[in-house]
């Protein structure tokens, strides 16, 4: 018995003193920051105020914050429209071709999505991939703006958050018994009827998982709108990771951080009324 | 029984890849028929149910449903409706909804549709189970709603795969009554697959026995358990005495069988001759015991004896290589050890073929 406690304090001491020192300690920090006042130095004052909080309401950033959920609302519709019947079309092949490609779905979540981002500049930019094969072909005149743009944003999004929400989902479609989906078009449901009555009620709580996993790192994902954005783009990633670096604002980059926190508690609070099971995504 | 054709099948055959599922079935089954596929697991009697529903498309041939030819329609339009092995009732929905769900989808008028509902709960004894979800119920009760989901539709035909298979023996008992009144009362052709013969002899009109993706034999459960076309069936269907025998004489009405040295039989002559070597079935109750010998008997050593209640059941030594297995009502007649004479009356003897055939 004595050994086995030992054992518990040496196993669980490194992982305590991780969250702790990384994780508990920055947040304290940043939270202590954000009530602090700015220097014109880019320091900062020891000296109480609540202007960051109210700077968070202004206009602009609120506009800001809109963009961002948009865009990470768009993001999460776009995954959520490729991964079902993606999911569901690996039901019907064998295993051997589901774990394929299921695999294939994996293998780019091992890169590093920052290089795998670079990637999609040579395909999107003006003289790129796709601009260069339709002007060539005479489809179009001029090439396509398809980067700098939101449009560019959501398809860095998509192509990198993707896998979050293909695998929930295809995980529990996989669940579902296939003489369910036989028996209700034996019993007269078209193809949207069977997805609507049985894979949609059947699959929501995959749903759900995927789709916090999708939309919380799309609002904070500032090196996509960084490289696909070109900067014009503002979403509340770029717009903190600018106030530490750029603007050296750190009390505002911190009230901005602590608001981001406060959005993802708030998401997850929803996602919990509405039915989501936080078992499936490690408990909270 | 209707003698319209209510599903035809036509030269249908099935494979996946090289390998043969069907082969080459042709089945006309009747309006109000209730028709079982019958064999052994692997045989491709439940292929052929889901052709008939659309679920499996055929490699060649052709179905047709109440006259039409619906080879190319898709199960969602198809006039028939199944009842899953696994009953694959929809966990998420209620007793009611799931009943509901194929007039939902066939978008029935809701006046007609809960009067529809109301019928078919009432008819399969589910009052006050609405509301229910399918994981709330028993084994019986969604094999119920199963059924109701299906009948529901007021369709000509309902196809039953392995439908009882799941329920525990007495269930299973009551079930193959009411199922069979139930189809007798709505008249519906039911097509049923099992490979259980019990249940095939119980409910069935007809009963097609299933064989390696053919079908070895079609007729009523009375013929198919006494005149059983080939050895397989014979064995398949009930307890059987399978044995060779060869031709030593004929007469116009008679021939005799022998069996060995000591033994020979006398059975009803069809066209035999001397020599020809063929194949019999003895069913263990055809036998009558004596224990004095008496004419056209086989002589034989009782190896084993099981009292059983109702019956006997005897296991006689006729030489080393033919062991009977006899039944007997009376319990007393003999012991082990005893020798004894099988008695066979002439028109019981069935001959399934000749000794070189398969």
């Amino acid at each position: 018995m004595k050994n086995n406690k030992l054992f518990k304090y040496l196993s669980t001491t490194p992982v305590i003193i991780y969250s702790i020192s990384l994780i508990l300690i920055p947040l304290l920090y940043i939270l202590f920051l954000s009530f602090l006042t700015n220097d014109a130095y880019g320091g900062v004052e020891y000296k109480f105020t609540l202007s960051n909080y109210l700077t968070v309401f202004d206009y602009t950033y609120l506009k800001i914050l809109f963009k961002s959920s948009l865009i990470a609302l768009i993001t999460t519709l776009i995954c959520i429209i490729i991964s079902y019947p993606f999911s569901i079309f690996l039901m019907d092949k064998s295993e051997k071709t589901r774990n394929f490609l299921i695999k294939m779905v994996m293998i780019p979540f091992l890169t590093n999505s920052l290089i795998r981002t670079y990637g999609w500049i040579v395909i999107l930019r003006k003289n790129g991939v796709i601009n260069t094969f339709l002007t060539s072909t005479n489809i179009i005149k001029n090439p396509l703006s398809l980067m700098y743009n939101s449009f560019g944003i959501i398809i860095g999004m998509v192509y990198t958050l993707l896998p979050f929400m293909i695998l929930p989902i295809y995980s529990s479609v996989s669940k579902i018994d296939r003489s369910l989906i036989e028996a209700a078009k034996d019993l007269g449901a078209s193809k949207w009827q069977v997805f609507k009555n049985i894979y949609l009620p059947l699959t929501i709580s995959g749903l759900f998982n995927g789709s916090l996993m999708v939309f919380i790192p799309a609002i904070g994902y500032f090196f996509i709108s960084d490289i696909l954005g070109g900067g014009k783009i503002m979403i509340i990633g770029n717009l903190i990771k600018n106030q530490f670096l750029t603007a050296r604002n750190w009390p505002l980059g911190s009230a901005l951080s602590i608001f981001l926190i406060i959005i993802t508690f708030i998401l997850i609070r929803i996602y919990k009324k509405i039915g989501g099971n936080m078992d499936d995504l490690g408990g909270m | 029984m209707n003698e319209n054709v209510l599903v035809s099948l036509k030269n249908i055959t099935k494979k996946y890849g090289d390998k043969t599922i069907i082969n080459n079935i042709s089945l006309d089954i009747y309006e109000g028929e209730f028709l079982t596929l019958l064999g052994p697991s692997g045989c491709g009697k439940t292929t052929i149910l889901r052709t008939i529903s659309g679920l499996e498309e055929l490699t060649k041939g052709e179905i047709y449903i109440d006259g039409v030819n619906v080879t190319n329609v898709d199960p969602t339009l198809r006039e028939v409706n199944t009842i899953f092995q696994s009953f694959a009732l929809f966990p998420h929905m209620t007793v009611w909804d799931n009943i509901n769900f194929g007039l939902k989808m066939k978008k029935i008028a809701k006046e007609e549709a809960t009067k529809r509902i109301k019928d078919a709960i009432k008819l399969v004894k589910l009052e006050g189970f609405e509301d229910r979800y399918p994981p709330q119920l028993s084994g019986g009760q969604q094999q119920r709603v199963a059924i109701a989901r299906g009948i529901v539709m007021k369709h000509k035909v309902l196809l039953l795969d392995e439908s009882l298979c799941s329920l525990d023996l007495k269930l299973k008992r009551e079930m193959q009554i009411e199922l069979k009144k139930l189809q007798k009362q709505l008249g519906m052709t039911f097509i049923y697959v099992t490979h259980d013969q019990d249940e095939a002899l119980t409910m069935s009109d007809r009963i097609a026995i299933i064989n390696k993706g053919k079908i070895e034999q079609l007729d009523t459960p009375k013929n198919i358990y006494r005149y059983p076309k080939t050895a397989f069936i014979a064995d398949f269907i009930g307890e059987s005495n399978i044995f060779n025998i060869e031709i030593k004489e004929t007469t116009d009405k008679y021939a005799l069988a022998k069996i060995n040295e000591d033994n020979s039989l006398k059975i009803l002559n069809n066209n035999y001759k001397v020599g020809d070597k063929l194949k019999i079935l003895l069913r263990p109750e055809t036998f009558e015991l004596k224990k004095e010998y008496v004419r056209n008997s086989i002589k034989g050593i009782v190896k084993n004896y099981v009292y059983d209640g109702q019956i006997t059941k005897l296991e006689v030594e006729v030489n080393k290589g033919l062991v009977l297995k006899v039944n007997i009502n009376d319990a007393d007649i003999c012991s082990k050890d005893d020798t004894v004479y099988l008695r066979v009356p002439e028109e019981k003897v069935v001959i399934i073929g000749e000794q070189n055939e398969e």
